[in-house]
């Protein structure tokens, strides 16, 4: 599907006459990872607000292996294959690790209510299929040790590893990722980096916003810079951090 | 021992109503008011039908629990666009509007005469006439309601429940159709509210609008508090602790007009005492929080 597979046509969002979006357009190949830069501001959480549905745009459409997914509900759009993570770190704090993942997993059938009174058996059994295959990823990601205690008691760091492995568990196409690394120790960085790089040979795709230009820099194959909505440079890694356009930026 | 028995069915009515209220409250975190006024529909279908229709208790609980789970669509559908504490108004509306009904439409209700003469149940030909006849029904309605609800809070549907109550966002973007969750476990809560009213009208025999009134609603969501939000064995626990505190009473010898009075203070104080010291209530492992 090349290009065609995730593509957006010129976003604009106002808020009470505020220009958080103007015009903005990218689109995204299967297996590749996007960095989305820019100072704070820039919209940059807004445009993943839009792709997941949580804000409608005033105009332009997002599309999604040729389907427009712009004004449909957030949980239908979660299910299509788009899944994102949240700036500020939200996950189901009370429920145990494990249970957070395997609520972000998709057809439960345990979830339909006439599955939990018939044919119950057959949800029973779906349901421990779904334990091993969310224990498989939490040891993959190095959290099989805490997978029963509850998410809010895990570090930081982890609790940002565990939402970006709820974001696995849902074997989702498309990952929106917002600052997956910002504010954690250095050694937490380095596995988040590696679990994110490892998506690239899954055939999944991400967009990353990160205030960390050297994480971007590593694992990023491509970068937009925004700023005050707009897309100011757009290119590799070096090329984009040797745009005057973007020194300029930075610099006021 | 009748008086034991007595008492007994009562936990029964109250341990259903708990449960059911907290499916809504306690797991989903949608604090409601209309409790009491679905527990008012299901006595009153039931005392309506039996009286006017003649027809059997079985059919009588299928109507009351079908027609309180439309009632209970009626409401969810329009009040879960709206957040939180309007929908705590809205639940409210909700149950003024029943009890107005109830004291008002005279010819079908009997106003604040209330209905009497309800007659005793037949099941298969078998008639419910003593108390403790009563006893068996109350329990085995009350241990089916429970094993449903258990099953519903251990199934990942009550899982998404549990979401829903934390962080209505990230259960979205988890591609969960919170809405839909939400007015699914409300009419659940009001058809199981109305079968509590169902057997309360047919073991008394008589019933008025003070029994469903915001006192009783609140009374309700004070056991889901004290018992613990989201902690099904926790509202059984204090439904039997509230209503058989203020039966002690009488033993003391107070004058049945200050035990009333009491009665009240105590509930008031025990709730105080919770949140200030016990938030999660018995059994609960959540504070209840908004």
């Amino acid at each position: 599907m090349g290009d065609k597979w995730f593509e957006v046509h010129g976003l604009c969002k106002n808020f009470a006459g505020i220009r958080a979006i103007l015009d903005f357009s990218c689109s995204l190949g299967q297996g590749e990872i996007l960095g989305l830069i820019g100072p704070n501001g820039a919209g940059k959480t807004t445009f993943f607000n839009i792709v997941s549905g949580f804000i409608a745009p005033d105009r332009g459409q997002v599309l999604f292996k040729g389907v427009e997914t712009t004004r449909i509900a957030p949980y239908r759009i979660a299910n299509l294959g788009i899944r994102r993570t949240f700036q500020d770190l939200r996950l189901i704090r009370q429920i145990t690790v494990l249970d957070n993942v395997m609520l972000s997993m998709p057809n439960q059938p345990g979830e339909r209510l006439t599955k939990v009174f018939f044919r119950w058996s057959n949800s029973r059994k779906k349901d421990g299929e779904n334990r091993s295959e969310a224990m498989a990823l939490l040891a993959k990601a190095g959290l099989a040790e805490e997978a029963n205690i509850a998410a809010g008691d895990l570090s930081y760091g982890q609790q940002k590893l565990l939402s970006l492995v709820c974001c696995l568990s849902a074997k989702a196409e498309l990952l929106l990722l917002d600052e997956p690394i910002a504010g954690i120790a250095p050694e937490m960085i380095r596995k988040i980096l590696k679990v994110i790089s490892s998506l690239r040979e899954r055939r999944m795709s991400v967009i990353l916003i990160e205030h960390n230009f050297e994480a971007v820099m590593q694992i990023c194959d491509r970068v937009i810079f925004m700023d005050l909505g707009t897309k100011v440079s757009e290119g590799t890694p070096e090329r984009v951090r040797d745009d005057p356009k973007v020194i300029q930026a930075y610099t006021n | 021992m009748e008086y034991l028995i007595h008492i007994c069915v009562l936990i029964c009515i109250y341990v259903i109503l708990a449960i059911s209220l907290d499916l809504i409250t306690g797991y989903t975190g949608m604090l409601s008011i209309a409790h009491a006024a679905f527990y008012g529909v299901g006595a009153y279908i039931a005392a309506i039908m039996s009286l006017n229709l003649h027809s059997p208790f079985i059919v009588n609980i299928g109507c009351a629990a079908t027609l309180s789970g439309l009632l209970g669509l009626l409401v969810g559908i329009p009040s879960l666009r709206i957040r939180d504490d309007y929908f705590v108004v809205a639940t409210f509306a909700f149950q003024v509007i029943i009890l107005s009904i109830l004291n008002n439409w005279m010819s079908l209700t009997g106003g604040s005469m209330g209905l009497s003469g309800i007659p005793q149940p037949q099941i298969l030909g078998f008639r419910i006439s003593s108390h403790l006849h009563f006893l068996v029904l109350a329990c085995l309605f009350c241990i089916l309601i429970l094993w449903i609800s258990l099953r519903i809070a251990h199934s990942p549907f009550g899982r998404v429940l549990k979401a829903i109550r934390e962080d209505e966002i990230f259960a979205q973007a988890a591609g969960k159709n919170v809405a839909a969750f939400k007015i699914l476990v409300f009419v659940i809560g009001a058809g199981m509210a109305s079968i509590a009213g169902v057997i309360y009208a047919y073991y008394i025999g008589f019933i008025d609008p003070t029994s469903f009134s915001v006192m009783e609603s609140i009374f309700i969501i004070s056991i889901v508090i004290i018992g613990g939000a989201g902690s099904l064995w926790g509202s059984v626990v204090a439904a039997t602790v509230l209503v058989v505190l203020p039966e002690l009473l009488r033993f003391i010898g107070l004058p049945g007009a200050m035990a009333a009075n009491i009665r009240q203070i105590i509930y008031g104080s025990l709730l105080v005492a919770f949140m200030l010291w016990r938030p999660r209530g018995f059994l609960g492992n959540y504070g209840f929080h908004r």
